[in-house]
């Protein structure tokens, strides 16, 4: 019954992104709206329905004709953070962003295009939803207005545009030798040819290009820290994960072999990631890089899935791991940026050595950092703890003890840079003349979200057997 | 058949280096659009390797086509606005 509404999650945000583009002025009440169903739609689904992963033929038509719709634990857990999250971020946006905007137009398309993302089952739909995830992204940045920002955003456009290409020259050599596009049938008929690890090398690359991992990172500090708060935390939250989501499906589903040698090198990049990331976070001057440069850090996490998935009875609580580690950054940074943003909004700059002042007028936001950057820091009961407590039993259970040093030495090094934000509140011994200078509500969604960020640690099990339901059902890479 | 495959990855050979070595925008916003070309010459060639023509490639073709149309339009767009701000910020500075 509840399957039957899977399909609005898509068209329900095109319609209102249509709306909100011709009516401007009206476009933050249309795309909440949109944004409080899709949100009450995906949390009902994700605890109603079973995991083992749903099949729809958009209009009766099956593959290899038709296009096919494949919802499993995976992508439903993804699908219900990015509607939670694009309800809280319209929320703090709409006060953030007075005024007739065309945000909430690009906002609803990128949503269009996530949620199309996560249903997708064949090679070129994800092609096409991650051209508009992207473009819309790129002019998301572009709305600041400022000469920094739109510089950021034509790099960014730059690398979501050849990152794009890179995977399309990929799908088109995979079709010509399976004749397939859907991953279903892809995953039965594909095998080791050197043609097929091109194009899959291909493909790799222009994803991990566009989820900005450590080497090919370059992009993001600039494009996330210059745009508007809201679409900060919309770009570091979700947007960077959505083309990583590829990467898994790629690696669960299609791989003919997942070859040690290219997980352990992947892991390595992750390690590399969460190095470079965090020693740019503690020498930034500036608040919002510095959270920014968390996000290329973090990110580095999500690579350590590849060598700890092919220990074989390991890959299912590696996949839980790395998806719970998902959900509780892409809640903490949302949070992050936002407080990031109302630091910068009371103090008209966010160089952090000037920041004290803000830091003690703004107390709630102050606590939101405090809330989220526990999840950060993986700090227990919150669900950064639990996302890498996860991580820990495989790294231990699978005898690669080398990732359990990663794990604790990347966690302690997001302590330093969260505390730099944090000591902000003990550098001013002036108490601020007026309270509060912003409204409440900006202060009170970062503090909600810091909340849940915490909060998920308490009851991790419907996320954790969502995934590993997901797992069992997937189609399995013959060792 | 092979000459269009052959020309195909050159194409998307040389395309790709101007991407990645090239800085200027416009040169790089014209380097994926021939790379797109050179994609969809791969998979023209490639649908006529049997005894009956696949037509899901050209299918593909034409939604790429829209799609590499659409982002070039936005790029070029993005492109005037920068110049825009930068030469109102000359002023400025």
């Amino acid at each position: 019954m509840i399957e039957a509404l899977v399909p609005l999650l898509v068209f329900l945000p095109l319609i209102g992104a249509v709306a909100a583009f011709i009516r401007e002025r009206f476009g933050h009440g249309v795309a909440l709206m949109v944004l409080g169903a899709g949100a009450t739609l995906t949390l009902f689904h994700f605890f109603t329905m079973d995991h083992h992963g749903w099949t729809m033929n958009l209009g009766g038509w099956a593959a290899p004709l038709g296009i096919v719709w494949y919802l499993d634990g995976l992508s439903a857990t993804l699908m219900t953070l990015t509607w939670l999250l694009g309800l809280a971020i319209g929320m703090y946006a709409r006060t953030y962003l007075a005024g007739s905007t065309p945000f909430w137009a690009l906002l609803l398309l990128m949503m269009s295009g996530m949620s199309a993302l996560f249903l997708a089952n064949d090679l070129f739909n994800i092609y096409v939803m991650l051209e508009i995830i992207g473009l819309s992204a790129v002019a998301l940045v572009a709305l600041a207005n400022k000469r920094e920002a739109v510089r950021a955003a034509v790099t960014y456009l730059m690398v979501s545009l050849g990152g794009s290409i890179l995977y399309l020259a990929g799908v088109a050599f995979l079709y010509t030798q399976y004749a397939t596009l859907d991953l279903f049938l892809l995953a039965d008929r594909i095998d080791g040819t050197p043609l097929t690890w091109v194009a899959l090398g291909l493909m790799g690359v222009g994803l991990l290009l566009k989820s900005a991992m450590f080497p090919l990172h370059f992009w993001l500090p600039g494009a996330h820290s210059n745009a508007p708060a809201p679409v900060s935390a919309l770009l570091s939250a979700l947007v960077v994960k959505a083309s990583f989501f590829v990467v898994l499906r790629l690696w669960r589903d299609i791989l003919p072999a997942q070859p040690d040698l290219l997980a352990w090198a992947l892991g390595a990049m992750g390690v590399a990631a969460i190095l470079y990331g965090s020693v740019q976070a503690l020498r930034t001057p500036r608040l919002k890089l510095l959270v920014a440069y968390s996000t290329v850090a973090q990110l580095g996490y999500l690579m350590l899935l590849f060598p700890l998935s092919i220990q074989a009875g390991y890959a299912a609580n590696a996949y839980a791991g790395v998806t719970f580690f998902m959900v509780a950054h892409g809640i903490a940074k949302a949070a992050l940026f936002m407080a990031a943003g109302n630091l910068q909004l009371h103090a008209g700059h966010d160089r952090l050595k000037d920041l004290g002042q803000a830091a003690v007028a703004l107390q709630p936001t102050l606590f939101a950092v405090a809330l989220a950057g526990a999840s950060i820091m993986g700090l227990p009961p919150s669900g950064g703890f639990i996302a890498k407590w996860t991580l820990l039993g495989v790294s231990l259970g699978s005898g690669q003890w080398i990732w359990i040093v990663v794990l604790l030495g990347g966690g302690l090094l997001s302590v330093a840079y969260i505390f730099r934000v944090l000591s902000l509140a003990f550098q001013s011994s002036t108490m601020p003349r007026r309270a509060s200078g912003i409204h409440p509500m900006l202060q009170l969604v970062p503090l909600a979200l810091g909340g849940i960020a915490v909060a998920l640690g308490f009851n991790p099990m419907p996320i954790i057997e969502a995934i590993t339901q997901a797992h069992a059902a997937a189609p399995q890479v013959t060792p | 058949m092979t000459a269009y495959l052959v020309l195909a990855v050159v194409m998307i050979g040389l395309s790709g280096t101007a991407l990645v070595l090239r800085r200027h925008p416009m040169i790089k916003l014209l380097a994926v659009n021939l790379m797109g070309i050179g994609i969809f010459l791969w998979l023209i060639a490639g649908a006529h390797t049997a005894q009956v023509t696949d037509s899901v490639p050209h299918a593909l073709v034409l939604t790429g086509i829209v799609v590499a149309v659409s982002a070039t339009a936005f790029g070029l767009a993005l492109l005037v606005k920068q110049k825009e701000l930068e030469q109102a910020g000359e002023g400025d500075d």
